[in-house]
């Protein structure tokens, strides 16, 4: 009983240390079970629970250890800091990831950890967990695994055979900042793993196109994250890293991290201040904008207005920066014109393409076509004359769209204000 | 007017469905207690024919999509009032119109299918994340649930491709069976389980272990700089908790 004591007090500190990586929700990645083992993934991962702030716990993510020889000044498990320290034995974590999942509490692991003696040292174990999943418990379910930057590439190649998806985290938006506060980390310490991965997937890609039977190398692909408003980036810097990642790196997730205030350090933000979580979901909605509408960093922020609109997402802010691209006429209009359309997303988008072929849209036709049509009105053009709101000014339609979505925000919004 | 009394499956459905247009019956009404309540009524029992059924499946697929299909399907689950009357409508739409009459939301008998088949899709993920399994001394996981609709039916493969290497049972306590995966197969069961909720005795040594060290994940993961319980509750609606491990007080 003692030992299990010890185990669950592991886990209470492993898991807090965690907790402040963001994983996006678990990546899409199929694996079949295959020879009656246990677990498969199938899409999106399903959200076993939520926790009270609301966020979808899908996978158990946990550290594998908390020591670490290094000092980064937004991490909790940071050198200098004073905390309780811990670390998992690989049997430890394997029995936890498979007792949890046969009770259907999870749909994987996601594992990450803090450096112990040397990159290689730390990997190696993260490696042999992954491995004994797969190859001695038979595990299908997902596997996340963190790049531990300064490994070797064999080892994140072996890694790359048992995860579903590998990260390397970037952290600080930019090299300066890294500098600041990670001063034991070089930014090509991040840079090297990932281009290596992206090589390896994309080798490993056209390796089975030719041989079927060729081995799953992390099927989810890579992804990284940004711990966000720990320095003082703007939102031009992050995207144009963003866009660097998904361009340049075939990334297929950045996460972005609004920092929590774990540290009196006085590089970084006070003790208390807000997490800046209206400034992270607009991130997202841009990254999502860069993702799938076709929008260029440039549209959503520029040298004149490097950060996105708090107040109001990314593409209606396009919109009403954009007046001579409106109203638009849904029934000519190409796919891409119309997916830009505030208040349309990229399914409704199509659903419009697909039944003007029928007959011509009207007004009335885009309320079932779960089209916010309360948004979309302001840009849009009829056949038949259709200017209720033509002489409204862009602030005028800005107010009237704020004061209807009635800012679900706006508590949250008002602490934050008092930041700027 | 004529009550057609089925078996209570989809099957038997699509039988009283065969009848009806085999026989021409045309005021019908469905009833699933066997004896109508209408006294200007005769009931007729459908015997279950699985080759008018696949007939008439056969029909309804060709006139839908996979996906209109699957909704008058799922729709058989929903336990909304009157469901097979329902279906039945929709069914009559359908058969009466020479093209898929699935897309037409403003006809209020398509609607109610379209209604109904999104609870039950929305019932079944949710079971598909609220299940939770507890392992019993003779080695099988077993859990407890209580869906807003009859779900078991649908959610089966999915527990037995993931879950292929070790015994399962779900035990719908609202309805009073289960489905029983064996190594090799799913199989209804059914019986009044109250006995497993009673002692300790039943589980696996290492069962508690597992419930509490869960709960302590839980509870560490919650970043309380970031609390909103309007969402929590959203997501994880107050019925449901009853049966959730990490909700469970008292462990
Ligand atoms: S290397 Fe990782 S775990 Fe260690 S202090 Fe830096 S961020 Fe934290």
């Amino acid at each position: 009983m003692l030992l299990s004591e010890r185990v669950m007090e592991k886990l209470e500190i492993l898991a807090d240390a965690a907790k402040y990586d963001v994983s996006c929700a678990s990546g899409q990645s199929k694996r079949e079970n295959k020879n009656k083992g246990i677990g498969n993934s199938s899409g999106f991962g399903i959200c076993h629970a939520y926790t009270e702030d609301g966020r979808c716990v899908s996978l158990l993510k946990i550290l594998l250890t908390n020591h670490c020889i290094f000092d980064c000044a937004y991490c909790v498990s940071r050198k200098s800091n004073d905390i309780k320290r811990a670390a998992f034995t690989v049997e430890e974590v394997v029995d936890i990831t498979i007792s949890f999942y046969r009770r259907n509490y999870i749909e994987g692991l996601f594992l990450s950890s803090g450096i112990f003696s040397n990159p290689d040292y730390t990997m190696e174990r993260l490696v042999r967990i992954a491995k004994k999943l797969r190859k001695e418990e038979n595990f299908n379910g997902y596997i996340h695994l963190k790049a531990i930057p300064g490994a070797s590439d064999e080892l994140i190649r072996e890694a790359g055979l048992y995860a579903d998806r590998l990260s390397v985290n970037v952290e600080m938006p930019t090299e300066q900042s890294l500098k600041l506060l990670a001063p034991d980390k070089n930014h090509q310490d991040v840079i090297r793993p990932m281009t290596f991965l992206k090589e390896e997937i994309a080798g490993r890609k056209e390796e089975k196109k030719i041989i079927k039977k060729a081995p799953l190398f992390a099927p989810a692909g890579q992804s990284t994250q940004m711990v966000i408003g720990a320095t003082k980036e703007t939102d031009l810097e992050i995207l144009a890293m963003t866009d660097y990642f998904y361009g340049k790196m075939n990334l297929r997730r950045v996460c972005y991290s609004g920092y929590v205030p774990i540290s009196t350090d006085n590089r970084l933000p006070a003790l208390g201040t807000p997490v800046p979580i209206i400034r992270e979901n607009r991130l997202y909605q841009a990254d999502w904008l860069l993702r799938f509408y076709g929008f260029k960093v440039n549209e959503l922020v520029g040298w004149d207005q490097p950060d996105l609109d708090l107040d109001i997402d990314p593409k209606l802010a396009w919109a009403l920066r954009n007046p001579e691209q409106f109203p638009v006429d849904i029934n000519t209009a190409d796919l891409e014109m119309i997916k830009r359309i505030p208040g349309v997303g990229v399914k409704s988008a199509q659903r419009i393409v697909q039944s003007r072929r029928y007959r011509r849209l009207k007004p009335e036709h885009l309320q079932t076509m779960g089209i916010a049509y309360n948004r979309a009105k302001y840009f849009l053009a009829f056949s038949t004359p259709f200017s209720l709101h033509k002489d409204l000014t862009q602030e005028q339609i800005k107010q009237q769209i704020l004061k209807l979505q009635q800012s679900k925000y706006e508590k949250n919004f008002s602490s934050q204000i008092t930041l700027f | 007017m004529i009550t057609l009394a089925c078996d209570g499956t989809f099957e038997g459905w699509l039988t009283a469905l065969f009848d009806i247009y085999e026989y021409r019956f045309t005021d019908v009404e469905f009833s699933s207690e066997g004896v109508s309540a209408n006294m200007f009524s005769t009931t007729r029992q459908v015997t279950t024919d699985l080759l008018k059924a696949e007939r008439v499946k056969k029909g309804l697929k060709q006139r839908l999509s996979q996906q209109g299909y699957q909704q008058l399907y799922h729709t058989f689950f929903s336990e909304i009032e009157n469901a097979e009357q329902q279906m039945w409508l929709f069914a009559q739409y359908v058969f009466a119109s020479k093209i898929n009459v699935e897309g037409d939301q403003r006809n209020p008998v398509v609607w109610n299918i379209l209604k109904a088949a999104q609870m039950v899709r929305r019932e079944s993920h949710r079971m598909k994340a609220f299940v939770r399994f507890q392992l019993t001394k003779d080695q099988i996981y077993y859990a407890v649930v209580e869906p807003d609709c009859d779900v078991l039916t649908l959610i089966a493969k999915h527990f037995s491709d993931r879950y292929a290497d070790q015994r399962w049972l779900i035990y719908d306590d609202k309805r009073k069976y289960g489905i029983y995966y064996d190594l090799n197969s799913v199989s209804v069961v059914e019986m009044t389980f109250n006995e497993l909720s009673g002692g300790v005795e039943i589980w696996d040594d290492k069962e508690l272990f597992f419930q509490q060290l869960w709960q302590r994940y839980f509870g560490s993961v919650n970043i309380k700089a970031r609390k909103n319980m309007k969402l929590h509750l959203q997501h994880m609606p107050k019925r449901y908790w009853r049966h959730l491990t990490e909700k469970k007080t008292g462990l």
